[in-house]
Protein backbone atom coordinates (compact mmCIF):
# COMPACT_ATOMS: atom_id res chain seq x y z
CA UNK A 1 0.00 0.00 0.00
CA UNK A 2 2.78 1.89 0.93
CA UNK A 3 4.26 1.60 -2.71
CA UNK A 4 0.62 2.12 -4.10
CA UNK A 5 0.95 5.60 -2.80
CA UNK A 6 4.62 6.05 -3.50
CA UNK A 7 3.91 5.03 -7.25
CA UNK A 8 0.03 7.52 -7.20
CA UNK A 9 0.97 10.45 -5.56
CA UNK A 10 4.33 10.84 -3.94
CA UNK A 11 7.43 12.79 -4.88
CA UNK A 12 9.60 9.51 -4.91
CA UNK A 13 11.51 10.59 -1.50
CA UNK A 14 15.64 10.35 -2.04
CA UNK A 15 15.21 9.06 -5.84
CA UNK A 16 14.19 12.83 -6.62
CA UNK A 17 13.46 15.50 -4.21
CA UNK A 18 10.51 14.47 -1.41
CA UNK A 19 12.84 14.53 1.54
CA UNK A 20 14.08 18.19 0.61
CA UNK A 21 10.47 19.04 0.03
CA UNK A 22 9.34 17.37 3.17
CA UNK A 23 12.01 19.51 5.06
CA UNK A 24 10.15 22.39 4.44
CA UNK A 25 6.91 21.85 5.92
CA UNK A 26 9.00 20.24 8.49
CA UNK A 27 10.75 22.87 9.63
CA UNK A 28 9.75 25.91 8.52
CA UNK A 29 5.33 24.84 8.00
CA UNK A 30 5.45 25.63 4.39
CA UNK A 31 2.13 24.45 2.38
CA UNK A 32 3.14 22.06 -0.33
CA UNK A 33 3.36 25.03 -3.17
CA UNK A 34 5.62 27.46 -1.00
CA UNK A 35 8.25 24.22 -0.03
CA UNK A 36 8.19 23.26 -3.73
CA UNK A 37 9.23 26.60 -4.54
CA UNK A 38 11.38 27.27 -2.16
CA UNK A 39 13.42 23.66 -2.87
CA UNK A 40 13.75 24.70 -6.66
CA UNK A 41 14.66 28.71 -5.95
CA UNK A 42 17.53 26.82 -3.72
CA UNK A 43 18.67 24.43 -5.90
CA UNK A 44 17.99 26.66 -8.91
CA UNK A 45 15.83 24.12 -11.12
CA UNK A 46 11.96 23.65 -12.26
CA UNK A 47 9.61 23.04 -9.82
CA UNK A 48 8.85 20.05 -12.53
CA UNK A 49 12.42 18.83 -11.67
CA UNK A 50 11.65 18.15 -8.17
CA UNK A 51 9.79 15.02 -9.39
CA UNK A 52 11.97 13.67 -11.68
CA UNK A 53 14.85 10.93 -10.57
CA UNK A 54 16.64 11.54 -13.77
CA UNK A 55 17.08 15.15 -13.36
CA UNK A 56 17.19 14.92 -9.42
CA UNK A 57 20.00 12.56 -9.43
CA UNK A 58 22.35 14.33 -11.09
CA UNK A 59 21.22 17.71 -8.98
CA UNK A 60 21.98 15.31 -5.61
CA UNK A 61 25.16 14.15 -6.94
CA UNK A 62 26.70 17.65 -8.13
CA UNK A 63 25.50 18.86 -5.00
CA UNK A 64 26.52 15.77 -2.88
CA UNK A 65 23.18 15.80 -1.56
CA UNK A 66 22.88 11.71 -1.24
CA UNK A 67 21.79 9.23 -4.09
CA UNK A 68 19.96 6.06 -4.43
CA UNK A 69 23.13 4.64 -5.63
CA UNK A 70 26.31 6.28 -3.96
CA UNK A 71 29.31 5.91 -5.60
CA UNK A 72 32.56 5.51 -3.87
CA UNK A 73 33.89 8.60 -2.01
CA UNK A 74 30.47 10.26 -2.43
CA UNK A 75 28.26 11.76 0.75
CA UNK A 76 26.40 9.58 2.35
CA UNK A 77 24.12 9.41 5.44
CA UNK A 78 25.34 12.55 7.70
CA UNK A 79 27.99 13.61 5.60
CA UNK A 80 24.77 14.52 2.83
CA UNK A 81 22.47 15.76 5.67
CA UNK A 82 25.43 18.61 6.10
CA UNK A 83 25.06 19.28 3.04
CA UNK A 84 21.06 19.42 2.47
CA UNK A 85 21.24 21.78 5.78
CA UNK A 86 23.52 24.38 3.57
CA UNK A 87 22.37 23.64 0.62
CA UNK A 88 18.79 24.27 1.49
CA UNK A 89 19.21 26.61 4.53
CA UNK A 90 17.51 25.26 6.93
CA UNK A 91 18.19 23.55 10.10
CA UNK A 92 18.23 19.65 11.35
CA UNK A 93 18.62 18.96 14.49
CA UNK A 94 20.72 15.56 13.54
CA UNK A 95 23.16 17.63 11.92
CA UNK A 96 23.57 20.20 14.55
CA UNK A 97 23.49 17.55 17.07
CA UNK A 98 25.87 15.85 15.09
CA UNK A 99 28.65 18.68 14.91
CA UNK A 100 27.77 19.84 18.40
CA UNK A 101 28.79 15.81 19.61
CA UNK A 102 31.99 15.74 17.50
CA UNK A 103 33.24 19.05 18.45
CA UNK A 104 32.92 20.74 15.05
CA UNK A 105 32.86 24.39 14.70
CA UNK A 106 31.55 25.20 11.25
CA UNK B 1 -24.47 -1.13 -20.72
CA UNK B 2 -20.51 -1.63 -19.68
CA UNK B 3 -20.37 -1.82 -16.30
CA UNK B 4 -17.62 0.09 -13.91
CA UNK B 5 -15.30 -1.89 -12.02
CA UNK B 6 -14.84 -0.61 -8.84
CA UNK B 7 -15.18 -2.82 -4.90
CA UNK B 8 -17.17 -2.45 -1.50
CA UNK B 9 -15.35 -1.14 1.40
CA UNK B 10 -13.83 -4.48 2.83
CA UNK B 11 -12.28 -4.77 -0.85
CA UNK B 12 -14.91 -7.26 -2.27
CA UNK B 13 -15.04 -6.25 -5.99
CA UNK B 14 -18.08 -5.23 -7.64
CA UNK B 15 -19.71 -3.59 -10.62
CA UNK B 16 -21.43 -0.57 -11.13
CA UNK B 17 -23.39 1.48 -13.86
CA UNK B 18 -22.56 4.99 -14.92
CA UNK B 19 -25.45 6.02 -13.48
CA UNK B 20 -24.90 4.04 -10.23
CA UNK B 21 -21.47 5.11 -9.39
CA UNK B 22 -22.66 8.74 -9.92
CA UNK B 23 -25.33 7.47 -7.33
CA UNK B 24 -23.03 6.63 -4.89
CA UNK B 25 -20.58 9.67 -5.25
CA UNK B 26 -23.51 11.69 -4.54
CA UNK B 27 -24.77 10.00 -1.35
CA UNK B 28 -21.44 9.65 -0.09
CA UNK B 29 -20.42 13.90 -0.16
CA UNK B 30 -24.36 14.14 1.57
CA UNK B 31 -23.63 11.57 3.94
CA UNK B 32 -20.16 13.69 5.10
CA UNK B 33 -21.92 16.89 4.51
CA UNK B 34 -24.57 16.34 6.76
CA UNK B 35 -22.77 14.89 9.63
CA UNK B 36 -20.20 17.04 9.43
CA UNK B 37 -22.02 20.56 8.80
CA UNK B 38 -19.77 20.94 5.87
CA UNK B 39 -20.27 22.10 1.97
CA UNK B 40 -20.89 18.69 0.29
CA UNK B 41 -18.45 18.28 -3.20
CA UNK B 42 -19.45 20.62 -6.18
CA UNK B 43 -20.58 19.06 -9.41
CA UNK B 44 -16.88 19.56 -10.94
CA UNK B 45 -15.49 17.73 -8.22
CA UNK B 46 -17.61 15.03 -8.35
CA UNK B 47 -17.29 14.38 -12.29
CA UNK B 48 -13.24 14.52 -11.43
CA UNK B 49 -14.09 11.71 -8.81
CA UNK B 50 -16.64 10.13 -11.57
CA UNK B 51 -13.82 9.72 -14.12
CA UNK B 52 -11.19 8.81 -11.74
CA UNK B 53 -13.42 5.46 -10.87
CA UNK B 54 -14.73 4.82 -14.45
CA UNK B 55 -11.40 4.80 -15.71
CA UNK B 56 -10.38 1.51 -17.10
CA UNK B 57 -7.09 1.56 -15.82
CA UNK B 58 -6.09 -0.66 -13.48
CA UNK B 59 -4.07 1.81 -12.09
CA UNK B 60 -4.55 5.99 -11.86
CA UNK B 61 -1.86 8.68 -10.34
CA UNK B 62 -2.16 12.35 -9.99
CA UNK B 63 -1.30 14.29 -12.83
CA UNK B 64 2.35 14.90 -13.22
CA UNK B 65 3.35 18.27 -10.73
CA UNK B 66 0.46 17.20 -8.39
CA UNK B 67 2.92 14.98 -6.55
CA UNK B 68 2.73 15.49 -2.41
CA UNK B 69 4.82 14.58 0.52
CA UNK B 70 4.14 10.88 2.15
CA UNK B 71 4.43 10.16 5.87
CA UNK B 72 4.29 7.20 7.29
CA UNK B 73 3.33 6.16 10.78
CA UNK B 74 4.34 2.88 12.48
CA UNK B 75 6.90 2.66 9.82
CA UNK B 76 9.46 0.23 11.42
CA UNK B 77 6.83 -1.95 13.09
CA UNK B 78 5.33 -2.39 9.86
CA UNK B 79 8.05 -4.38 8.38
CA UNK B 80 8.23 -6.63 11.50
CA UNK B 81 4.05 -7.44 11.30
CA UNK B 82 4.83 -8.53 7.92
CA UNK B 83 6.90 -10.98 8.76
CA UNK B 84 10.28 -9.60 7.51
CA UNK B 85 13.25 -10.33 9.78
CA UNK B 86 15.39 -6.97 9.61
CA UNK B 87 16.21 -4.96 11.90
CA UNK B 88 14.77 -1.27 12.58
CA UNK B 89 17.54 0.46 11.23
CA UNK B 90 17.63 -2.07 8.17
CA UNK B 91 13.46 -1.15 8.04
CA UNK B 92 14.49 2.53 7.64
CA UNK B 93 16.34 1.72 4.68
CA UNK B 94 14.19 -0.48 2.93
CA UNK B 95 11.59 2.54 3.32
CA UNK B 96 14.30 5.09 1.80
CA UNK B 97 15.97 3.13 -0.47
CA UNK B 98 13.77 0.89 -1.58
CA UNK B 99 10.06 1.92 -1.39
CA UNK B 100 10.78 6.14 -2.38
CA UNK B 101 9.18 7.19 0.88
CA UNK B 102 9.77 11.41 1.96
CA UNK B 103 10.21 10.78 4.90
CA UNK B 104 10.31 7.78 7.42
CA UNK B 105 9.72 7.29 11.35
CA UNK B 106 10.81 4.45 13.84
CA UNK B 107 8.96 3.02 16.40
CA UNK B 108 9.10 0.60 19.01
CA UNK B 109 6.51 -2.79 18.66
CA UNK B 110 4.41 -1.68 21.83
CA UNK B 111 3.59 1.40 19.80
CA UNK B 112 2.41 4.17 23.18
CA UNK B 113 4.00 6.50 24.84
CA UNK B 114 3.82 5.10 28.42
CA UNK B 115 5.56 1.65 28.05
CA UNK B 116 8.51 3.72 25.90
CA UNK B 117 9.24 5.79 29.05
CA UNK B 118 11.13 3.24 31.25
CA UNK B 119 12.82 2.11 27.77
CA UNK B 120 13.84 5.29 25.91
CA UNK B 121 17.26 4.86 26.84
CA UNK B 122 17.33 1.86 24.57
CA UNK B 123 15.61 3.83 21.78
CA UNK B 124 17.87 6.74 21.64
CA UNK B 125 20.74 4.87 20.66
CA UNK B 126 18.41 3.49 17.89
CA UNK B 127 17.72 6.86 16.69
CA UNK B 128 21.04 8.07 16.91
CA UNK B 129 22.49 5.33 14.53
CA UNK B 130 19.66 5.17 12.24
CA UNK B 131 20.53 9.44 11.92
CA UNK B 132 24.20 8.52 10.99
CA UNK B 133 23.23 6.06 7.67
CA UNK B 134 20.41 7.67 6.17
CA UNK B 135 19.42 11.06 4.66
CA UNK B 136 14.64 11.40 4.58
CA UNK B 137 13.75 12.73 7.60
CA UNK B 138 13.01 10.93 10.47
CA UNK B 139 10.14 10.79 12.76
CA UNK B 140 9.74 8.77 15.92
CA UNK B 141 6.34 7.97 16.85
CA UNK B 142 3.79 6.63 19.30
CA UNK B 143 0.55 6.53 20.23
CA UNK B 144 -0.76 8.75 23.52
CA UNK B 145 -3.39 5.19 24.23
CA UNK B 146 -4.93 6.54 27.60
CA UNK B 147 -6.21 2.93 27.63
CA UNK B 148 -2.94 2.18 29.10
CA UNK B 149 -3.72 4.64 32.48
CA UNK B 150 -6.54 2.96 33.83
CA UNK B 151 -6.89 -0.57 35.76
CA UNK B 152 -5.38 -3.49 35.23
CA UNK B 153 -2.75 -1.82 33.23
CA UNK B 154 -3.00 2.03 34.71
CA UNK B 155 -3.17 3.46 38.66
CA UNK B 156 -6.54 4.94 37.81
CA UNK B 157 -10.17 3.32 38.18
CA UNK B 158 -12.00 1.98 34.86
CA UNK B 159 -14.17 3.59 33.52
CA UNK B 160 -15.56 1.32 31.33
CA UNK B 161 -15.87 -0.44 34.84
CA UNK B 162 -17.74 2.61 36.51
CA UNK B 163 -20.09 3.77 33.64
CA UNK B 164 -21.85 0.70 33.76
CA UNK B 165 -22.36 0.50 37.06
CA UNK B 166 -23.88 4.42 36.74
CA UNK B 167 -20.70 5.98 38.20
CA UNK B 168 -20.83 8.40 35.64
CA UNK B 169 -18.91 11.38 37.85
CA UNK B 170 -16.12 8.80 38.69
CA UNK B 171 -15.27 7.77 35.25
CA UNK B 172 -15.12 11.29 34.30
CA UNK B 173 -12.95 11.83 37.07
CA UNK B 174 -10.66 9.01 36.12
CA UNK B 175 -10.66 9.70 32.66
CA UNK B 176 -9.42 13.49 33.90
CA UNK B 177 -6.64 12.08 35.84
CA UNK B 178 -5.00 9.86 33.20
CA UNK B 179 -5.09 13.13 31.27
CA UNK B 180 -1.85 14.52 33.05
CA UNK B 181 -0.06 11.60 33.47
CA UNK B 182 -0.05 10.41 29.48
CA UNK B 183 0.85 14.26 28.70
CA UNK B 184 3.60 13.53 31.74
CA UNK B 185 4.78 10.67 29.75
CA UNK B 186 5.03 11.87 25.93
CA UNK B 187 6.52 14.92 27.16
CA UNK B 188 9.17 12.53 28.34
CA UNK B 189 9.53 10.48 25.69
CA UNK B 190 9.41 13.14 22.41
CA UNK B 191 11.79 15.37 24.61
CA UNK B 192 14.56 12.46 24.83
CA UNK B 193 13.71 11.39 21.38
CA UNK B 194 14.00 15.25 19.88
CA UNK B 195 17.13 15.43 22.00
CA UNK B 196 18.63 12.54 20.28
CA UNK B 197 18.01 14.43 16.99
CA UNK B 198 14.59 13.25 15.81
CA UNK B 199 13.50 15.53 12.57
CA UNK B 200 9.99 15.28 14.18
CA UNK B 201 7.61 13.52 16.44
CA UNK B 202 4.46 11.20 15.46
CA UNK B 203 2.01 11.46 18.38
CA UNK B 204 -0.25 9.09 16.26
CA UNK B 205 -3.32 7.21 16.50
CA UNK B 206 -4.62 9.99 18.86
CA UNK B 207 -8.35 10.25 20.28
CA UNK B 208 -8.62 6.21 20.33
CA UNK B 209 -9.63 6.60 23.46
CA UNK B 210 -11.67 9.73 23.15
CA UNK B 211 -11.73 12.90 24.37
CA UNK B 212 -8.96 12.91 27.02
CA UNK B 213 -6.66 10.80 24.38
CA UNK B 214 -7.35 13.94 22.29
CA UNK B 215 -6.50 15.96 25.16
CA UNK B 216 -3.26 14.59 26.07
CA UNK B 217 -1.74 14.81 22.52
CA UNK B 218 -3.18 18.57 22.53
CA UNK B 219 -1.16 19.56 26.06
CA UNK B 220 1.40 17.41 25.36
CA UNK B 221 2.11 19.29 21.85
CA UNK B 222 1.83 22.65 23.67
CA UNK B 223 4.41 21.79 26.27
CA UNK B 224 6.62 20.44 23.50
CA UNK B 225 6.50 23.30 21.58
CA UNK B 226 7.08 25.63 24.57
CA UNK B 227 10.26 23.79 25.57
CA UNK B 228 11.71 22.98 22.07
CA UNK B 229 10.25 26.04 20.12
CA UNK B 230 11.81 24.34 17.00
CA UNK B 231 10.69 21.26 17.24
CA UNK B 232 8.51 18.90 14.15
CA UNK B 233 4.81 17.23 15.56
CA UNK B 234 3.12 15.35 13.44
CA UNK B 235 -0.78 14.81 14.67
CA UNK B 236 -2.33 11.74 13.65
CA UNK B 237 -5.85 11.42 14.62
CA UNK B 238 -7.39 7.73 15.19
CA UNK B 239 -11.28 8.08 14.06
CA UNK B 240 -12.53 10.71 11.83
CA UNK B 241 -15.06 11.86 15.22
CA UNK B 242 -13.81 12.62 18.93
CA UNK B 243 -15.64 10.23 20.95
CA UNK B 244 -17.15 11.85 23.88
CA UNK B 245 -15.71 9.06 26.80
CA UNK B 246 -15.63 11.64 29.09
CA UNK B 247 -17.92 13.79 27.48
CA UNK B 248 -16.61 17.13 28.69
CA UNK B 249 -13.54 17.92 28.23
CA UNK B 250 -12.73 21.23 26.79
CA UNK B 251 -9.35 22.43 24.93
CA UNK B 252 -9.14 26.48 24.68
CA UNK B 253 -13.31 26.50 25.75
CA UNK B 254 -14.19 24.10 22.89
CA UNK B 255 -15.56 20.97 24.21
CA UNK B 256 -13.78 18.06 22.40
CA UNK B 257 -16.27 15.00 21.92
CA UNK B 258 -18.08 14.95 18.48
CA UNK B 259 -15.66 16.95 16.76
CA UNK B 260 -14.91 16.61 12.95
CA UNK B 261 -11.95 16.70 11.21
CA UNK B 262 -12.13 20.71 10.39
CA UNK B 263 -12.69 21.29 13.52
CA UNK B 264 -10.15 18.82 15.23
CA UNK B 265 -7.45 20.83 13.08
CA UNK B 266 -8.20 24.29 14.82
CA UNK B 267 -6.70 22.86 17.81
CA UNK B 268 -4.56 20.80 16.60
CA UNK B 269 -3.19 24.37 15.31
CA UNK B 270 -3.44 26.09 18.41
CA UNK B 271 -1.64 23.85 20.00
CA UNK B 272 1.06 23.86 17.43
CA UNK B 273 0.96 21.10 15.57
CA UNK B 274 3.22 21.43 12.36
CA UNK B 275 1.57 18.75 10.27
CA UNK B 276 -2.15 17.44 10.86
CA UNK B 277 -3.09 14.21 10.00
CA UNK B 278 -7.14 13.74 10.05
CA UNK B 279 -8.57 10.32 9.62
CA UNK B 280 -12.06 9.39 8.09
CA UNK B 281 -13.02 6.02 8.83
CA UNK B 282 -13.99 3.61 5.50
CA UNK B 283 -17.57 2.07 5.69
CA UNK B 284 -17.26 -1.96 4.74
CA UNK B 285 -20.78 -2.20 3.10
CA UNK B 286 -20.59 1.01 1.02
CA UNK B 287 -18.77 1.32 -2.32
CA UNK B 288 -15.55 2.76 -3.12
CA UNK B 289 -16.63 5.64 -4.79
CA UNK B 290 -19.38 6.19 -1.69
CA UNK B 291 -16.84 5.92 0.62
CA UNK B 292 -13.99 8.35 -1.27
CA UNK B 293 -16.27 10.79 -2.09
CA UNK B 294 -17.04 10.88 1.79
CA UNK B 295 -13.76 10.87 2.73
CA UNK B 296 -12.60 14.10 0.61
CA UNK B 297 -15.77 15.61 1.66
CA UNK B 298 -14.37 15.85 5.15
CA UNK B 299 -10.44 16.46 4.41
CA UNK B 300 -11.73 19.16 1.76
CA UNK B 301 -13.36 21.14 4.17
CA UNK B 302 -10.44 20.68 6.89
CA UNK B 303 -7.87 21.80 3.86
CA UNK B 304 -9.62 24.61 3.06
CA UNK B 305 -9.13 26.32 6.34
CA UNK B 306 -5.71 24.93 7.00
CA UNK B 307 -2.66 27.11 7.69
CA UNK B 308 -0.66 24.45 8.58
CA UNK B 309 0.35 21.22 6.16
CA UNK B 310 -2.11 18.36 5.97
CA UNK B 311 -1.40 14.39 5.28
CA UNK B 312 -4.08 12.73 5.52
CA UNK B 313 -4.53 9.28 7.02
CA UNK B 314 -4.73 7.28 3.70
CA UNK B 315 -3.73 3.72 5.38
CA UNK B 316 -6.32 0.44 5.52
CA UNK B 317 -9.62 1.18 6.77
CA UNK B 318 -9.35 4.99 6.43
CA UNK B 319 -9.53 7.97 3.61
CA UNK B 320 -11.34 5.69 1.31
CA UNK B 321 -9.08 2.84 1.30
CA UNK B 322 -10.54 -0.76 1.79
CA UNK B 323 -10.69 -2.28 4.80
CA UNK B 324 -8.33 -5.36 4.41
CA UNK B 325 -5.02 -6.31 5.01
CA UNK B 326 -3.93 -6.46 1.51
CA UNK B 327 -5.57 -3.20 0.06
CA UNK B 328 -6.04 -3.26 -4.00
CA UNK B 329 -3.93 -1.19 -5.49
CA UNK B 330 -7.29 -0.05 -8.14
CA UNK B 331 -8.95 1.14 -5.28
CA UNK B 332 -5.69 2.71 -3.52
CA UNK B 333 -4.65 4.78 -6.46
CA UNK B 334 -7.70 5.94 -7.33
CA UNK B 335 -8.78 7.35 -3.70
CA UNK B 336 -4.89 8.45 -3.18
CA UNK B 337 -5.23 10.66 -6.57
CA UNK B 338 -8.80 11.51 -5.46
CA UNK B 339 -7.73 13.06 -2.09
CA UNK B 340 -4.72 15.00 -3.71
CA UNK B 341 -6.59 16.23 -6.31
CA UNK B 342 -10.07 17.21 -4.77
CA UNK B 343 -8.66 17.96 -1.66
CA UNK B 344 -5.16 20.44 -2.78
CA UNK B 345 -3.02 18.54 0.37
CA UNK B 346 0.53 18.48 1.17
CA UNK B 347 0.90 15.10 1.64
CA UNK B 348 -0.52 11.88 2.65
Amino acid sequence: MAITHAHASGMGGMRAAGDLVARLQMTRGMKIAEAKKYVADKLKISIADLSDPVAMTEVRQDLQLGTMSPQPKDARGIEAKIRIAEALGVGINCVKRFKARAGLLF
Amino acid sequence: MTKIFTRYGDGTPAELSSAELMQDLEAGTKDAADRGKIPPLSKEELKHLFDIFASSCKFVSVDRGNEVILSYDAATLKIRRVGVAVDRIQALQIYEKIMGADTMELCHVDYSFKPLKPIVTMEQPVLEQALLSTHIPLFYGAMPNLGLYSQPDGPFPNPAELMPAGKIREAQESYAQTVSEAVRDIVFVAGAMYESGADGINIDTVGAAGDADFLAALLATQELKKRYPDICIEMGMAGEFVIGMHGELTYDGVRLAGLYPHDQLKLAQKAGVTIFGPVVNTNTTESSPWNVARATTFIKAAGKIAAIPMHPNMGMGVGGVPVNDHPPADIVSRASKAMVEICRLDGL
